[in-house]
């Protein structure tokens, strides 16, 4: 006998909280997976957001903190600033990063921070029980928006790989998705390339990771993920949308992946 | 090392360099502006990091996570800046990270104005931000005790791991005195001890968190942060008492840069043969309430002066508890008190309590003393309010031991 599927040393054996078929599980395992494979581990600070990934610092098996909501990009910067040699994350969800904590990422972005963010878009507020967020679908029905999300309203959803890529800063930033096997292989390859950035002291790496929350949007797993693919993907293209060796500001928007 | 003329915004800014802290983070707002730019220019050059924050909710973020890493770091800011860091401080105060902040305070409410004024000190002692915790508040009444007492802050945050604030009014940030400096060019660095998250080589992972769903855990947590400031209460009250080692009448309290002022008033009226004494609290928290209620008790009447519309005055009646009426002057806004102010509501207040000068054979030098009725003129009352900070003969620093 063999083993052909163990734990990852990236992340702690503890069973996580998350509910059947939340890829925010799968999402873990990928970015464990790299540290291992990266030999960084040992050298890594991980920042879990509040939001349903809250207990992240739990299940990451690295030097975890706990940030306040939205702020882990800042916490980030105060990390890797004092000890330049750590290699720091984030992990943040839609709510965390777009709404409460945009002023913190677009800045640690523009500053070219040397950290990698993992943002984890399901298009919702998970953790506090569905509510709108600012990734909420055009016509998505949430408990704030009951009658689908008007955009004549409230603006339409914010696409934060393009918004990150569109500063002239030079970066790596990526949208993937989590929700079948072939699309969790490419995000795996473009999480590593977005840490291997930040070992090489390239610069600031941002991955976007769709991400299905069958709980809040009232779906079994398999319909969310191909709620994800059929509404979702459209509206928020994947691919790599900048790299550090791209002229500045020059956005490529294809949906080659790497 | 020989004394040099400062700007105390520069000169607390030199004072973290030489406590041995070569990381700050922040955000510019008047009347502070000149501690970031003293430091963005000399971090860089010593190997430090010096970082203009989006904001100061980012700026007190951010020195979450540096203090986290385990790195001595500060942060300076003024009145509305403190007020959008009670986030990252509530945290901070939860995961027990040292770190210092530096309030050079400004009137408020809103936007208020940009001139000195106390307006804080409810805000730093008893409602910084949500949760129980407490921070330790420091409150110099010179750019000399600046520099002190920023050094002191680092040495307290580190000692206790607990955020710890230096508050002071506008003109201590703005007037320039004659200050004198450790010899430590920089100072050694944080130990980061069994707690900073350096990397989990050779360990179990650590983790920096304030979060407990579990009821009773975090009843516990607070438990063990009220147990810490209780030992801090204990250790580290610190205030000055000024002539208050001969019978008097009258007991004024104050603290900051106004305690100053106040002494200038109580020079005058003790040639006039008053008899005045101080107390001002140096440590606002923990804030030294034995202390002060052994020098209230002593008193026929007390009043209490400040920058703002009475707030170290709710202290000084906790500490009175009730034995004594607690008279008040103060101005807000940026008005500073002049010696004159005082010492006609000294007079008022001493009128109103009956307080009389204490009949004395008249000595020669007595005479001199009272025929010097005439006012302080504005200008001399300034200057010599910058100039002394009372007559240290008379005065005496006292540590809670
Ligand atoms: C300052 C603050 N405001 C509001 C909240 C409540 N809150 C907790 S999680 C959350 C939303 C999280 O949603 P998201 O970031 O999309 O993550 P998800 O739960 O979907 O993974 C909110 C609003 C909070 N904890 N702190
Ligand atoms: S509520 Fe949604 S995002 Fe949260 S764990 Fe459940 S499925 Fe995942």
């Amino acid at each position: 006998m063999y083993k052909t599927f163990a734990y990852t040393q990236g992340l702690t054996p503890k069973p996580t909280h998350y509910c059947p078929g939340c890829t925010h599980g799968t999402i873990h395992r990928m970015v464990g997976e790299v540290i291992e494979e990266l030999g960084v581990r040992e050298r890594t600070v991980g920042i879990a957001p509040v939001g349903c990934s809250v207990l992240a610092y739990e299940y990451f098996n690295c030097d975890m903190f706990e940030a306040s909501h939205g702020r882990a990009p800042a916490i980030a910067t105060g990390a890797k600033r004092s000890r330049p040699n750590l290699i720091v994350f984030t992990y943040q969800g839609d709510g965390d990063l777009a709404s409460i904590g945009m002023g913190e990422i677009i800045h640690a972005a523009n500053r070219g921070e040397k950290i990698t963010v993992v943002f984890v878009n399901n298009a919702i507020y998970g953790m506090t029980g569905g509510q709108m967020a600012p990734t909420t679908m055009p016509n998505q029905r949430t408990t704030t928006c009951p009658a689908g999300r008007d955009v004549a309203e409230v603006g339409y959803p914010v696409r934060m790989a393009e918004q990150i890529a569109d500063l002239r800063t030079p970066a790596f930033v990526a949208r993937v998705s989590s929700h079948n096997p072939k699309e969790i292989i490419r995000a795996k390859a473009v999480l590593k390339k977005a840490f291997q950035y930040q070992i090489e002291n390239t610069c600031f790496s941002f991955v976007e990771v769709l991400s299905t929350c069958p709980t809040n949007w009232g779906l079994s797993p398999l319909e969310a993920s191909n709620w994800l693919e059929r509404e979702m993907i459209p509206y928020y293209p994947l691919g790599i949308k900048k790299t550090p060796e791209a002229e500045s500001g020059q956005q490529e928007h294809n949906s080659e992946g790497v | 090392m020989a004394r040099v003329l400062m700007k105390g915004n520069e000169a607390i800014g030199e004072a973290a360099i030489r406590a041995g802290c070569l990381h700050f983070f922040g955000y510019p707002i008047t009347p502070q502006s000149e501690v970031p730019e003293y430091l963005a220019k000399r971090l860089p050059e010593l190997g430090g990091q010096y970082v203009q924050a989006e904001s100061e909710v980012a700026a007190s973020n951010m020195i979450y996570g540096s203090a986290g890493v385990g790195i001595r770091v500060l942060t300076t800011s003024s009145s509305p800046g403190i007020s959008l860091m009670a986030e990252g401080i509530s945290y901070i105060a939860a995961c027990e990270l040292p770190v210092v902040i530096v309030n050079i305070m400004r009137s408020g409410p809103g936007l208020g104005g940009i001139l000195p004024a106390q307006s804080d000190y409810l805000q730093a002692t008893k409602g910084m931000a949500h949760g129980d915790f407490h921070l330790i508040v420091l409150a110099p009444s010179s750019v000399q005790e600046a520099v002190d007492m920023v050094i002191l802050a680092f040495e307290l945050a580190e000692k206790y791991r607990n955020p710890t604030m230096v508050i002071g009014d506008g003109m201590i940030g703005q007037m320039m005195e004659p200050v004198e400096f450790p010899d430590q060019e920089i100072g050694p660095p944080l130990d980061p001890g069994d707690w900073a998250l350096t990397g989990c080589k050779g360990r179990e992972k650590r983790i920096v968190n304030s979060l407990y769903l579990d009821p009773e855990e975090c009843n516990q947590q607070n438990i063990r942060l009220e147990k810490k400031w209780e030992k801090i209460t204990k250790a580290e009250q610190r205030w000055e008492e000024y002539k208050c080692d001969k019978p008097y009448d009258l007991l004024i309290c104050a603290f900051g840069m106004v305690s100053r002022i106040c002494k200038t008033a109580i020079d005058s009226l003790s040639e006039e043969g008053y008899r005045i004494g101080l107390f001002r609290p140096m440590t606002v928290n923990p804030f030294p309430y034995d202390a002060c209620a052994k020098l209230v008790k002593k008193s026929k009447r007390v009043l209490d002066v400040e920058m703002n519309m009475g707030q170290m005055i709710q202290d000084v009646r906790l500490a009175a508890e009730g034995s004594k009426p607690i008279e008040f002057f103060g101005k807000a806004g940026g008005v500073v008190p002049s010696p004159d102010e005082v010492i006609d509501e000294i007079r008022k207040v001493m009128k109103k309590a009956g307080i009389k000068k204490p009949k004395k054979k008249t000595s020669p030098k007595k005479k001199i003393g009272t025929a010097a009725k005439k006012k302080t003129s504005k200008k001399t009352a300034k200057k010599s309010a910058a100039k002394s900070s009372g007559s240290p003969k008379r005065s005496k620093i006292r540590r809670k031991r």
